[in-house]
């Protein structure tokens, strides 16, 4: 089988093969956009040209199967023409405003879920979990399933005051915007890792290994050529088993998740937070994690009941105080709560003025 | 094929209205060995609560060192399907934007090597195709390349430029996003296909301060649209607003952060000298409300996950720049951060860790900015500083 000539370090094809011929024409000129609904959206050119988008959650793990069928969709709507959101969802590009029923026809047939645009639950942003990464301590993909399959009603119809950022990391390298999420799980360690001193020496550099402990809790050990963890300093974050494997960090029944709220990117109103902590600790509990679902839905449901129009998460707690975040949401108020890593000063309260 | 597993567990989640990624690999069985060893250990996974994959090995095509992550399973004699399982990054275009036909030739490609499984799109902005074998790397490679297709940044390289949609849809972008992704994405071709940085450095670009691609939180140099001189407003929109039911007062003046809007009933004033371009009046009122016309981008650097000691957001280094194709100025600006970063950085240090440790001046020094009020939330506390030779001529 003879193969083609490769070649190297070309990039990416230029983007403006794939657009659709209006956004061409429309390129920098567009005038306006309204919301039709929650997954339909027009957007005007100066010109009066109209830009219709259809937009479809998926579970970012795609079969060549599932993006074929996106494919014939495309074609048959869109003149082929289609893109994919920062956070996974597909939009389908329609110039004739005439397609834009029957393709939304077609989706229900199909089972797509139609949603994510304006003040509600757009698609999650996550991480590879068990699925494909060494590091997960958690499976991302099926915590999405789960909260995705309980918070559906608020992708494809119900309203929230403002627009919800949700996100799943299934470790504290955070391959996604976790740290700055709305509401956010985060899969963490609590146990000191376990180390495997024979292959430490084999496999690891041991400066390597010394300097990525955040807390300077790593000490070689020369008599063993491997290395020592101090207890008291390790905070599990598991940088260590990243350069060096032979140091385990997982324990399956103490590993689990955290929630973490609050967080923003946008500089709307207020400038960009991050996500704070909520929940520390909460089992894995697979196939569907009943308990984060339950408290990532009580938290969403205190927010619209209490959020005035257009805050964010963040910006309601920021308001109320975080003291009334607790009150109101039911959750307790633990040691881990309490900073005491790098933040410590930014966050404990220097004032005599709070609530009850 | 497909059906070697028993998967009571992951059948659970096929359950549902939301799309199931069991349902997109089981798909993917009927074909792949791999894809029904996948299932088989995922199903594993759920069963046991850990994960059985071993951290990534060194792998790619000749003459790259990224673009490949080696995967291997922990369990090859129980999942033999599996015991490669490598990551491909596929460079996504500029924006996501796609054709059913591009996207056909991408999916039959991956059908003869890989295991039928992709991410639309990885975190960082690429089109990652899950699961193929060392030896089939090269000729996939070949397939790819030779249509136009190359591979992402891994590893501490440049990693792959990613964007918001932009001036292609959207009314808010204040700069050419895609077109400025696109050419630094060529401009740093060598530097993200062999990594010879002292760790990782992402680049993402934001239209507005909307930030609907997180450039903020997640890309060591943060580009993001703003602009300099006054709203535009459409008196006659603004009724209309009005006239369909918005609470102007409530919804918009009250919460402008600045104060600096009012509006009688009749008229929307605007004291744009106040106004720190915050966009949530003209997110909220988009026909009725444009930015000004002198636009371009603010510069920040620095923002990253938690790893390892603690989370940045991203800080503002230029306040504004005109960015014009091809550029240049753009390009000799990140040429210097990078250059300054690459010669004091430790190995596995991100460029706002070292800003960190070494001060903010000896950077804005290294790229020629002067400091400016715009660049801090507020002055120093403490009477703790240095001075140079240079602070007394």
């Amino acid at each position: 089988m003879s193969l083609p000539e490769r070649q190297t370090d070309i990039g990416p094809p230029h983007y403006e093969k794939f657009l659709p011929p209006i956004v061409k024409k429309n390129y920098g000129k567009w005038a306006y956009h309204e919301v039709l609904t929650p997954g339909t959206m027009v957007h005007v050119a100066e010109g009066g040209d109209k830009l219709y988008t259809v937009r479809v959650g998926s579970p970012r793990i795609l079969s060549t199967d599932t993006i074929r069928e996106i494919c014939d969709l495309a074609e048959k709507y869109c003149d082929g023409y289609l893109r994919f959101t920062t956070r996974n969802n597909v939009e389908f590009l329609l110039s004739d405003q005439k397609k834009v029923d029957p393709l939304l026809a077609e989706l229900k047939a199909k089972k797509y879920s139609v949603g994510g645009i304006g003040p509600r639950i757009s698609n999650i942003v996550h991480t590879q979990g068990w699925v494909h990464c060494h590091s997960a301590c958690t499976d991302a993909s099926g915590l999405v399933k789960a909260i995705m399959d309980e918070l559906h009603d608020y992708f494809t119809t119900k309203a929230l005051p403002n627009k919800v950022r949700l996100a799943v990391a299934c470790c504290v390298n955070m391959c996604g915007a976790v740290h700055c999420s709305d509401i956010a799980v985060v899969a963490i360690h609590r146990k000191v890792p376990v180390i495997d001193d024979v292959n430490v020496g084999k496999m690891c550099e041991i400066p390597t290994t010394v300097a990525s402990c955040p807390t300077s809790a790593i000490r070689p050990n020369p008599k063993t050529k491997s290395i020592t963890i101090n207890e008291e300093k390790c905070m599990y974050c598991g940088n260590c088993f990243t350069v060096c494997p032979p140091i385990e960090i997982h324990n399956p029944e103490q590993d689990g998740v955290a929630i973490v709220v609050g967080g923003k990117v946008g500089s709307l109103r207020t400038n960009p937070k991050f996500s704070k902590l909520a929940i520390p600790y909460i089992p894995n509990e697979p196939p569907r994690w009943p308990s984060t679902v339950a408290a990532i839905k009580n938290i969403l449901d205190v927010y619209a009941a209490n959020a005035k129009k257009h805050e964010r998460v963040g910006e309601w707690i920021e308001r109320v105080g975080w003291e009334d975040f607790f009150k109101l949401t039911g959750i307790p108020f633990t040691f881990q709560h309490i900073d005491d890593f790098t933040f410590m000063r930014d966050t404990m309260r220097n004032s005599a003025a709070f609530k009850y | 094929m497909g059906g070697k597993y028993k998967t009571p567990m992951l059948d659970e989640l096929e359950k549902g209205p939301w799309p199931s990624f069991v349902t997109e690999i089981k798909k993917a069985a009927k074909r792949t060995q791999m894809a029904d060893d996948e299932l088989g250990q995922v199903e594993k996974s759920y069963v046991t609560k850990r994960g059985y994959w071993k951290h990534g090995g060194i792998v790619g095509v000749l003459g790259y060192g990224g673009g490949v992550i080696g995967r291997y399973s922990s369990l090859p004699d129980e999942f033999p399907g599996i015991a490669h399982f490598h990551t491909v990054r596929l460079n996504q275009p500029s924006g996501f934007f796609y054709t059913a036909e591009a996207l056909r030739m991408i999916m039959d490609i991956w059908d003869k090597y890989g295991s039928g499984l992709t991410n639309m799109h990885g975190s960082t902005g690429d089109l990652v195709l899950l699961g193929t074998t060392t030896e089939n790397l090269e000729p996939l490679f070949a397939e790819y390349s030779s249509r136009g297709w190359d591979l992402g940044g891994s590893g501490s390289a440049m990693r792959t430029p990613s964007c918001c949609v932009g001036q292609a849809r959207c009314e808010w972008a204040c700069i050419d996003t895609m077109n400025i992704c696109n050419e630094v994405t060529q401009y740093y071709q060598d530097q993200l296909h062999r990594p010879s940085f002292p760790y990782k450095f992402k680049i993402k670009v934001a239209g507005c301060a909307c930030d609907c691609v997180a450039a903020i939180a997640r890309a060591d140099l943060s580009i993001i649209g703003t602009w300099k001189d006054n709203i535009r407003i459409d008196q006659a929109e603004v009724k209309k607003y009005a006239d369909a039911g918005m609470n102007i007062q409530a919804e918009i003046i009250d919460m402008c952060p600045t104060d600096c809007m009012s509006y009688d009933g009749k008229t929307m004033k605007i004291n744009d000298v106040q106004c720190n371009r915050c966009m949530h009046c003209i997110a909220k009122m988009t026909k009725a409300l444009k930015q000004g016309k002198v636009k371009g981008a603010t510069l920040l650097v620095g923002s990253k996950a938690p790893i390892v000691v603690g989370s940045l957001l991203s800080w503002v280094v230029v306040p504004f720049i005109e960015l014009k194709a091809p550029f240049d100025n753009l390009k000799d600006l990140a040429d210097k951060m990078i250059e300054w970063w690459d010669d004091n950085a430790k190995p596995r240090e991100r460029i706002g860790e070292l800003i960190e440790v070494k001060g903010m001046r000896p950077f804005l020094e290294a790229i020629e900015m002067p400091p400016v009020p715009q660049q801090v939330r507020e002055p120093r506390k403490d009477p703790f500083f240095f001075w140079s030779e240079s602070d007394f001529n």
